[in-house]
């Protein structure tokens, strides 16, 4: 299952070691996660649910979900998809609620490491480093985390080229941008990073923000700043039908993630729901890979992202099913096959047009919702604005919310693309740093450009919907 | 509700709606020497192509507005087809009865020079045989994307917009 060439990507694999999957030896490699080190081996069956035991596996890949929990070492309710393996770690399934071990003792917050800085970055996808990286130039001390064990959100996984303005990277690919902005990250001495640490809740205290946060599942850790900017990304949607809970059904982005970081192929044939930009994106990536992809299934009587990556796959040969959906999965421990049929003018399924296809994957592209928890607990206030993928924090131009000293950028803002959530940290990494009286005048001027670099980006039929949303959200926060 | 292109209700242009949306290029054109079409015919926010040309041959005003090209300024250098992030620019050049279409191929394996592949037509059917002229590897082309040169019929010019390397 692992991919040996690519036409893309070359993989370089870590040192070779063995962990043990219910006590059988597993080869992995230093670097990779526990669950891409089964996968490769095989293994889709991670846990059980609670309540009718049923089979539960990867689904986003990422540590948005909860679909991936395992008993690690002894430990219930490890994230497998974002902790990494370790020689000799004995890992099993989960069943259900699984209890602590009786004679651990939980670290104390009192007991927690303190890191002070002017602003706390939580997220290192694109939207987090340009934040970093322009809070640092403005000369703000930069302290920015992210659970992953490697920075560039999900850009790490983005083999295509993207779109935009050439001083946007447009026409590079998305690895490289992530390469390109880690390095310059990494140049900046006033930037300090963790990694592999998962903000757990933002406090205030007197002037200043708390980030509470776990490092490797163990350490605490609490981040001091005087502004936070939230880059958390987004998180998969699932649609309702029958089995949808199978080993084997993956947001569009799971997949990505084994193929394009870890080069593990998914499986052998898939079928992919929602004919969006990741839908259609992903049909591409899994093509490079060799793996063979049977149809495109979308609701929408039209493809719904750029025609030009449609017809990219399409010359390849995969069909895009438009206005079908996806009925159910059908299979014992895993995927096997899926059953799909026509829907009508009122989106209503006609009866006799099921078609099956024998796949052991289904992907899930059906859209992202902002992963919004932090800024939700913090108490900003929150709208629902379905232009913009659900609830999204209420926020002025500076991308500053409704608590005073708390911005945000990228899709945790509202979804839109890795370009807009670039301008976007710039925006705030900026802003917070004026803010904060650190940046001086001179700053707002590259803050305006950024703005009117994302007007220009969103003036087009496909981010006019995304400026409507906005405008709904500015609406709220002068009211 | 307003109509929906057929194109994006399949996935796949035809000649006639691409030429519906931009002009052909003249006969005698595409017999001088290779010419870029792009067949891209949405507006999205993107203008790579144009940054790069070298003889300012694309024309957008905006970046979201549709790449034009003026096939009398295009002297077919093959930028464009290397650098779209769409993969959605070809060259086309007829010679004798043959076409010489250039695309973009980032797939394994990457065809070699002189060699007989399957053409693939917009929907990935294989409709003949033909001989690759070029190759530009990813090293040396200006997107990371390899490029090809593929002889074809010439009335499969308008058709054939990928290959597949089928080898023993």
């Amino acid at each position: 299952m692992r991919l040996n060439e690519h036409p893309v990507l070359r993989f370089e694999h870590g040192r070779e070691i063995t962990i043990y999957f219910e006590g059988r030896p597993i080869r992995a490699y230093e670097g990779e996660t526990i669950a891409t080190a089964l996968h490769a081996a095989g293994i889709r069956v991670l846990n059980y649910s609670p309540n009718e035991k049923r089979p539960r596996g990867l689904f986003c890949a990422i540590g948005k979900c909860s679909s991936c929990l395992m008993v690690v070492n002894g430990i219930p309710n490890v994230r497998t998809c974002i902790t990494l393996v370790e020689d000799g770690m004995r890992i099993e399934r989960q069943h259900g609620r699984a209890k602590l071990p009786r004679e651990a003792k939980p670290p104390e917050f009192r007991d927690a490491k303190v890191v002070t800085a002017d602003i706390v970055i939580i997220g290192g996808g694109p939207a987090g480093l340009m934040a970093a990286i322009h809070a640092a130039d403005a000369g703000a001390r930069v302290v920015l985390l992210d659970e992953n064990h490697m920075l560039g959100g999900q850009l790490v996984k983005q083999t295509h080229k993207f779109f935009g303005k050439r001083e946007q990277f447009a026409g590079v690919r998305g690895v490289e941008i992530a390469r390109i902005l880690e390095e310059e990250l990494k140049k900046r001495e006033n930037i300090e990073i963790f990694l592999e640490t998962s903000a757990v809740g933002i406090f205030q205290e007197g002037d200043e923000k708390l980030v509470l946060a776990v490092r490797k599942n163990r350490e605490l850790l609490e981040f001091r700043g005087r502004a936070i900017v939230v880059a958390t990304g987004a998180m998969e949607k699932m649609i309702p039908f029958e089995n949808n809970d199978l080993p084997g059904i993956y947001g569009a982005g799971a997949i990505q993630t084994l193929m394009n970081t870890y080069g593990v192929k998914p499986g052998d044939r898939v079928l992919i729901v929602g004919a969006g930009n990741v839908g259609l994106i992903l049909a591409y990536q899994l093509i490079q890979a060799g793996v063979e992809v049977k149809a495109i299934v979308e609701a929408m009587p039209k493809v719904g992202g750029y025609f030009v990556h449609a017809a990219k796959v399409r010359r390849l040969g995969v069909p895009i099913l438009t206005r079908h959906t996806i009925l159910r999965a059908e299979g014992k421990e895993k995927v096997e096959r899926a059953v799909v049929a026509q829907l009508d003018e009122n989106w209503q399924v006609t009866p006799g047009t099921e078609k099956t296809f024998e796949v052991d994957v289904i992907a899930l592209a059906v859209g992202l919702r902002p992963s919004i928890e932090l800024l939700h607990q913090v108490g900003c206030q929150i709208k629902y604005v379905r232009e913009l993928g659900g609830h999204v924090a209420v926020r002025d131009e500076w991308m500053e919310t409704t608590v005073r000293g708390i911005f945000i950028a990228g899709d945790s803002a509202g979804i839109e693309e890795a370009t807009t959530a670039m301008l976007e940290g710039k925006i705030a990494g900026i802003a917070a740093a004026l803010r904060l009286g650190i940046a001086n005048e001179s700053w707002v001027k590259g803050l305006e450009t950024a703005q009117r670099d994302l007007d220009e980006f969103r003036s087009g039929p496909f981010g006019r919907h995304i400026a409507d949303g906005i405008r709904k959200i500015l609406a709220e926060v002068r009211a | 509700m307003s109509k929906i292109p057929a194109y994006l209700q399949r996935g796949y242009i035809t000649p006639e709606e691409l030429f519906s949306i931009i002009p052909k290029p003249s006969e005698e054109r595409l017999r001088k020497r290779p010419v870029a079409v792009p067949e891209c015919p949405q507006e999205i926010p993107c203008a790579p192509c144009r940054e790069i040309c070298p003889t300012g041959a694309i024309s957008m005003p905006t970046p979201n507005d549709l790449p034009v090209v003026d096939y009398e300024k295009c002297i077919g250098c093959s930028l464009c087809v290397q650098i779209c992030p769409g993969l959605a620019f070809f060259m086309v050049h007829y010679v004798g009865d043959k076409a010489r279409i250039t695309m973009p191929h980032e797939l394994l394996p990457v065809p070699e020079r002189g060699e007989e592949v399957v053409l693939l037509n917009k929907v990935g059917e294989p409709v003949g045989m033909g001989k690759v002229i070029t190759v530009v590897p990813r090293e040396k082309s200006k997107g990371d994307t390899p490029i090809i040169v593929v002889e074809v019929p010439i009335e499969l010019a308008w058709d054939v917009r990928a290959v597949k390397v089928v080898r023993e």
